[in-house]
């Protein structure tokens, strides 16, 4: 870190933040005005980068949110549900990845849609508070995503239709296995 | 009783006329997973699909592993598709890291990506030959793809697991007279993926076969979130090279096929046609790509992100479009990685197409998914 070993020019590593502050796109920032119109503080915009916007929302908000997206936005599908654990703040993000096939102008844009589920120390997958309102209704390509999301991460998704397990064998017992509490043996 | 079970369990009632079937996993035709089939007599009335049994929590060791040494594993998925399954990474690596790559080495990688697809096609369509009972589509592209194979591992050194791509450029450099051999072998290629049309797309039996059955319409093709062949199949013209091109897509002429039957004829050919056209990709950055340069920008030891941060990149692979989901936390490895992959998107049509078809036309429609079970499960 102290020298640099085999630095390339070093003009467009510094060109990248020189960039930073300079307009946000247009069509992005359009999109998320159109979302903080609608919900006003209730969202949070996390970042508008080229082809992507983030939107936080609360865990009570998100279904209102997704169903905007839907409805006002033209999105259509979601196409990766991520859980990150953060431990520390004793919260589970869930982020989805939202895209359109049918409007073309959307066909580039990522609306990346996040919220936080409550985090319990020792969890008891679907019998405790670490619960969110699924996307199932609204967007029906969440099913699996959802699923994988519940058993690896405790999530327990309310108004999923089939919260069975997917991935993980029948028997699995020990913690959600993507949580940061759930260390690989001899790591 | 039912309601003692924890969540993510149940029991099914059984009807007497309904008989469950599992297909699975150890059976050859369902790959390394497991179909819960019901019938009624000959026909499919409900059909669950259980993957997971090659899950190897490729997601949980790259947070273990630093940015460099999640290569070699991160392409185990999909190994006979290795180059796209990094390139979601790498690229987002690359955005986290800001690092701009050679003109040259966008080249390479679209070579190499676009020789992936064509190996990772034919296997699929070796596989599909086979389970079709069509024992020529087997030895045909399981012989033709060395072809390919062969040049990849002029590239890489490696027939299989390349681990080519890495943030920041590929690797190392084509070999001496590459483009040559390149353009033989691939016109060649060519050449000969255009007969399997004569012995088995416009083979009558295949078109009885496939035709018809299980047919996805173009809106739930949508509703479901599918991708790749099983959407263009479906009438969606949807390909991430012409949406939204990385590296050089932009500058070379991409026309992916677009079907709209729907059905599993339609999703068979959709990859067959991909090949002709990656064919002429390869050609078109083999004239396009420049001379010589630099294939690789060097990065510091232990390259890291800025504080925390999250990328979400994406790149059409032979299985449809592959996103990776990058967090970094300013750390030497990632915070968390997700893949989000074709096969697992495809998976939830599944259950749509087989219901209501004959048990004996499932091989024709789960093949035609282009899913691999592996990839899947990660």
């Amino acid at each position: 870190m102290s020298s640099d070993t085999e630095t390339k020019p070093a003009a467009k590593p510094v060109a990248k933040p020189a960039a930073k502050p300079v307009e946000l796109p247009a069509f992005e920032k359009s999109i998320s005005d159109k979302v903080v119109e609608k919900f006003g503080d209730k969202v949070e915009v996390e970042f508008v980068k080229e082809n992507r916007v983030g939107i936080k929302a609360k865990r009570e908000d998100v279904h209102d949110v997704a169903e905007f997206v839907r409805d006002g936005l033209n999105y259509d599908h979601v196409e990766s549900v991520s859980g990150v654990d953060y431990p520390q703040d004793k919260e589970i993000e869930v982020v989805y990845h939202i895209g359109s096939y049918s409007d073309s102008s959307l066909a580039k844009q990522i609306l990346v849609l996040s919220t936080r589920a409550q985090r319990e120390e020792n969890p008891l997958p679907g019998k405790d508070a670490t619960k969110l309102p699924s996307l199932r209704d609204i967007f029906y390509s969440v099913e699996f995503h959802e699923r994988e999301v519940f058993e690896m991460f405790g999530v327990y998704f309310t108004g999923h239709p089939d919260n069975r397990r997917l991935l993980l064998p029948e028997d699995w017992a020990d913690l959600p296995p993507l949580r940061k509490d759930f260390a690989i043996k001899g790591r | 009783m039912t309601a003692e079970l924890p969540p993510g369990l149940a029991i099914q009632k059984v009807d007497e006329r309904i008989m469950t079937l599992n297909v699975g996993p150890q059976h050859p035709g369902s790959g390394h997973m497991r179909i819960v089939v019901q019938i009624d007599g000959d026909y499919i009335v409900a059909c669950d699909p259980d993957p997971g049994y090659v899950h190897r929590g490729e997601e949980k060791m790259a947070e273990y592993r630093n940015y460099i040494t999640n290569i070699p594993h991160l392409e185990r998925p999909v190994i006979h598709d290795s180059c796209n399954v990094l390139y979601p990474y790498v690229l987002g690596v690359e955005e986290l890291l800001g690092i701009e790559v050679p003109e040259r080495a966008k080249y390479v990688r679209v070579i190499c990506s676009e020789l992936n697809r064509c190996i990772y096609i034919m296997y699929w369509l070796a596989i599909y030959g086979i389970f079709l009972g069509h024992s020529t589509m087997f030895m045909w592209p399981a012989g033709d793809r060395e072809l390919l194979i062969d040049l990849m591992e002029k590239i890489s050194g490696a027939r299989v697991t390349h681990a080519h791509f890495v943030p920041g450029g590929v690797r190392n450099d084509l070999p001496p007279n590459f483009e040559e051999v390149c353009l033989r072998q691939v016109n060649y290629f060519e050449k000969r993926i255009k007969e399997y049309a004569a012995v088995f797309y416009d083979n009558p039996i295949l078109i009885s076969r496939t035709q018809d059955t299980g047919v996805l319409s173009r809106e739930d093709a949508i509703r479901l979130g599918t991708t790749g062949s099983v959407l263009r199949a479906s009438g969606v013209n949807y390909d991430l090279r012409q949406k939204e091109p990385y590296d050089v897509y932009d500058e070379l002429d991409v026309h992916s096929p677009v079907m709209k039957e729907g059905d599993s004829y339609a999703r068979s050919k959709i990859p067959w046609l991909d090949m002709l056209e990656s064919c002429k990709i390869i050609r078109q950055a083999l004239e396009k790509m420049p001379k010589s340069g630099s294939v690789r920008v060097k990065l510091k030891p232990n390259p890291k992100g800025k504080g925390l941060d999250s990328v979400y990149k994406r790149v059409e692979s032979g299985r449809g479009s592959l996103g990776c989901h990058i967090v970094s936390d300013g750390k030497v490895e990632p915070y968390r990685l997700k893949l989000s992959v074709g096969s697992f998107r495809n998976l939830i049509a599944l259950p749509y197409l087989l219901k209501g078809e004959k048990l004996g036309n499932m091989p024709s429609v789960y093949w035609s998914l282009n899913y691999w079970p592996v990839e899947a499960d990660r």
